[in-house]
């Protein structure tokens, strides 16, 4: 049973750690455009201006 | 189908210099400026709609063109929202510039408002998905230590393990609940101050009381528990609610990228003859205009200068284009087609027919009855109820039971968990989202929330004739007459010029190689000299074509090609009847519809055509305010109608009808009036549209069965009190995942075929 000790907080901690990627993700704008996202990685970037800017707006 | 879509897009250019060589000398539209947000190192930021904006090439496209322009910092294309972000340097060039440079590239851009709602959406949107995060965390972690608690149940867990456990749930749960469960309390919360009842209300109570009776549990060491129940309970509904708004989002999204793309530019001349693009808004009495080929003419007015023919199958419904001269009056919304022209303005906007149209229209909408949505309607009959059950139980076992009143309360919460509107907040939104998602995939736009369900219960469909029965552009109709070389040499003269019958040669021929050195005579046609022979193309007199056994067709226009040693060759034009017009009548005859056709063209073209078609009730020369009325009169026999049309005359109709579709080739106003906007040559999206619809409502109906039976089941339980943690957890679980998956079954469901 005294495993339960640090088994419990290191299983929210992952959790919490994937919670906090999850808000980080949406915050940076992740989901704003979802129908070109898959495609954009496809685009020539003879530029790096226009497509480093994930969404900082 | 992106590609096929891609054709009319023009060659980018991007040559800065040949930008501003479009005649009119352009001047800072200043209609954009209060759109536009500055930052602190001098850059401004600017969001446009972009017209004609398909697949992931087109963004490609213009990112790639505008990051070659050294002083736009940065240009963002949202696919989803059809929007551009761009930063620029506002000392270096204009937004007219910016706007040119996408005209180049062949997308039609205006600025957007930012202030029109699109943030106020995505916010929600992104709080809702927030809540969903939190929930789900939440949901997880305390399913992993629910499940230990209910092994141990069997196993030998002792109390002081369980006790423990339980406050570590309620340490997950608790904060949970108070942050992701904001949306359903606020809504409660608003629909109890106005003394109403809403579905949140069952819900928060549900949510507030299981999470209270959980707690008390805890503290006095019971093993009624059900932090998991209601924390799973919120976020199955935040993912309804996720949906449900993601619908609507969707909708105010298209109608507003609708209304910034409406307002327009007019060029004025003015004492000097100089040209200025000023917004119509700022139009006025007396100024002059001038209209290009091809234009819309954006007020009422008289010509000055120049002789024409106008196209006014967007205003009148009239099919044919008309001829006018100086000293004629032209109308609002009508299309210059044949020669520039200068129109003195006798009415500017309030004044105008079109702003007469604007009016009906915005009245109609007024007098549409407020559709009440199935789902709101469940949720009057099950709020009630549930607080009924769950009082009725507490009072049962208060009164008939010697358990008291701790016991009696812990099985009234217990029903107003279990009857949790899980499977009914989901029934509707998941299967809305799998209806437009299928939609969209066939080019059908939906523009408001409820109109699927609205669409389900008609029994009346009524056309418009030009532009939706029929093409709304002159189609070629003698094609097997003429050579195949005579048809690439029209298109090549043709490819020179944007007169609508030039375009649907080239249409009907194909791409063509185009003839360098061709010259436009305004109101006559075409000429190029090729290998020093003198080609024309245009009308009758221009290419000398005086044989009389060729007599001109009232009902059609024509083109004549001319060659010389050779007889002229003629190209007929027709507005012809969409292929699959005669099969979508058949297909709402078929099931007992009212089928008619409200038209504002000539007597004799409607019936010739609703003849054709089989239809009986046909009406023509029809003002719009005579539309409503027709409308009206079907209305009060108690028919439910889908109006489908495309003219600035139908919008008041499509506005009145209780349900309203048009092409995406209509003018911009019936757009912004419709419920639905469909793309393509074909009819058929009507019967589509509709049978998804139908099919939407059975399984939104099923949904509902499903939850009916879930609760008919559970609720006797939980009045009875034999409800544990463990069963709560279990059956909501199963309701939910049912309608879900109910609704997926839309997507397997065989459409209407399409031909």
């Amino acid at each position: 049973m005294t495993a339960l000790i640090y088994l419990i907080p290191a299983a929210l901690l992952l959790g919490l750690l994937g919670l906090a990627a999850f808000l980080w993700s949406l915050n940076s704008g992740q989901y704003d455009d979802l129908d070109s996202a898959p495609h954009r990685i496809l685009f020539d970037d003879e530029n790096e201006e226009s497509e480093d800017s994930a969404g900082k707006n | 189908m992106a590609d096929a879509l891609h054709q009319s897009h023009s060659n980018p250019i991007a040559d800065e210099a040949e930008l501003f060589d479009t005649g009119a000398t352009p001047v800072a539209l200043s209609d954009a400026s209060p759109f536009i947000r500055h930052d602190e190192e001098g850059g401004a930021t600017l969001d446009l709609v972009i017209e004609n904006l398909h697949c992931p090439a087109c963004v490609q496209k213009i990112e790639g063109a505008l990051s070659r322009c050294a002083p736009i910092r940065k240009a963002r294309v949202n696919l989803t929202t059809h929007r551009l972000s761009i930063v620029w340097d506002e000392q270096k060039i204009s937004t007219t510039y910016i706007i040119q440079l996408l005209a180049k590239l062949g997308y039609r851009a205006k600025p957007f408002d930012p202030l029109l709602g699109a943030t106020l959406g995505n916010e929600g949107e992104k709080a809702l998905l927030r809540a969903i995060g939190v929930a789900g965390f939440s949901a997880a972690n305390v399913m992993l230590i629910s499940v230990s608690v209910w092994a141990g149940l069997v196993e030998d867990m002792g109390p002081a393990t369980r006790d423990f456990f339980h406050w570590l749930s309620a340490l997950i749960v608790l904060p949970a609940i108070a942050y992701a469960g904001r949306p359903f309390f606020r809504s409660a919360w608003r629909a109890l101050t106005a003394g109403g009842l809403n579905m949140d209300v069952p819900i928060s109570l549900a949510v507030i009381a299981a999470a209270g009776m959980s707690l008390w549990e805890t503290i006095v060491s019971g093993s009624y528990v059900y932090f998991d129940a209601a924390v799973m309970l919120l976020f199955f509904l935040l993912i309804g609610r996720y949906l449900d708004l993601r619908v609507r989002s969707k909708a105010r999204s298209a109608a507003h990228n609708l209304l910034a793309l409406r307002t327009t530019t007019a060029t004025l001349v003015d004492k000097e003859g100089h040209h200025h693009l000023i917004p119509v808004e700022h139009l006025a009495k007396d100024m002059i205009l001038f209209i290009a080929m091809g234009e819309h003419i954006p007020a009422d007015g008289a010509i000055v200068q120049g002789a024409s023919q106008v196209d006014a199958s967007m205003v009148t419904g009239e099919s044919l284009p008309q001829a006018v001269k100086k000293g004629d009056a032209v109308y609002a919304g009508t299309v210059n087609l044949s020669a520039p022209l200068s129109v003195c303005v006798t009415a500017a906007g309030e004044q105008t027919v079109l702003s007469e149209i604007v009016r009906l229209m915005e009245a109609a909408e007024q007098a549409r009855a407020r559709y009440a949505r199935l789902a709101d309607r469940a949720a009057q009959i099950y709020a009630p109820a549930v607080h009924l059950l769950a009082a009725l139980t507490f009072l049962g076992w208060l009164i008939f039971s010697p358990v008291g009143w701790q016991a009696a309360l812990i099985n009234a919460i217990a029903v107003l968990i279990i009857t949790c509107p899980c499977a009914l907040g989901l029934a509707v939104p998941a299967v809305q989202v799998v209806a437009v998602g299928r939609l969209l995939k066939q080019g059908i736009f939906a523009k408001a929330p409820d109109a699927l369900e609205r669409l389900a219960t008609i029994d009346a469909v009524v056309f418009d004739k030009t532009g939706t029965l029929t093409y709304g552009t002159p189609h070629l109709i003698n094609a097997e007459e003429i050579k195949v070389e005579d048809l690439a040499l029209a298109a090549s003269l043709a490819s020179a010029s944007r007169h609508p019958l030039c375009q649907a040669l080239l249409r009907a021929a194909g791409p063509a190689a185009a003839i360098s050195g061709v010259t436009e005579h305004p109101g006559q046609g075409l000429s190029a000299t090729v290998q020093g022979r003198e080609l024309r193309l245009g009308n009758r007199t221009w290419c000398h074509a005086n044989d009389p056994s060729t007599e001109t067709n009232p009902k059609a226009s024509e083109l004549w090609l001319s060659v010389p040693g050779r007889a002229p060759v003629r190209f007929t034009f027709r507005n012809q009847t969409r292929p699959d017009a005669e099969r979508v009548i058949r297909y709402f005859r078929a099931r007992d519809f009212f089928v008619g056709i409200l038209s504002g063209d000539r007597k004799d073209v409607v019936s010739t055509l609703a003849k054709k078609l089989g239809v009986d009730h046909w009406q023509a020369e029809m003002k719009p305010q005579d539309k409503i009325a027709a409308l009206e009169k079907l209305k009060a026999e108690g028919r439910r109608i889908l109006m489908v049309g495309d003219g600035i005359n139908d919008a008041p109709a499509l506005a009145a009808a209780d349900v309203s579709l048009s092409p995406s080739s209509a003018s911009d106003i019936a757009q912004a009036s419709a419920d639905f906007i469909f793309q393509g040559d074909r009819l058929a999206p009507v019967m589509e549209l509709y049978d998804v619809a139908k099919k939407s409502r059975r399984l939104i109906l099923q949904n509902f069965g499903f939850a009916l039976a879930y609760n008919l089941v559970a609720i006797p339980l939980a009045i009875g009190g034999i409800i544990t943690p463990i069963i709560a957890a279990v059956a909501m679980s199963a309701s939910s995942l049912l309608v879900t998956a109910n609704a997926l079954r839309l997507h397997l469901m065989k459409g209407q075929k399409r031909q």
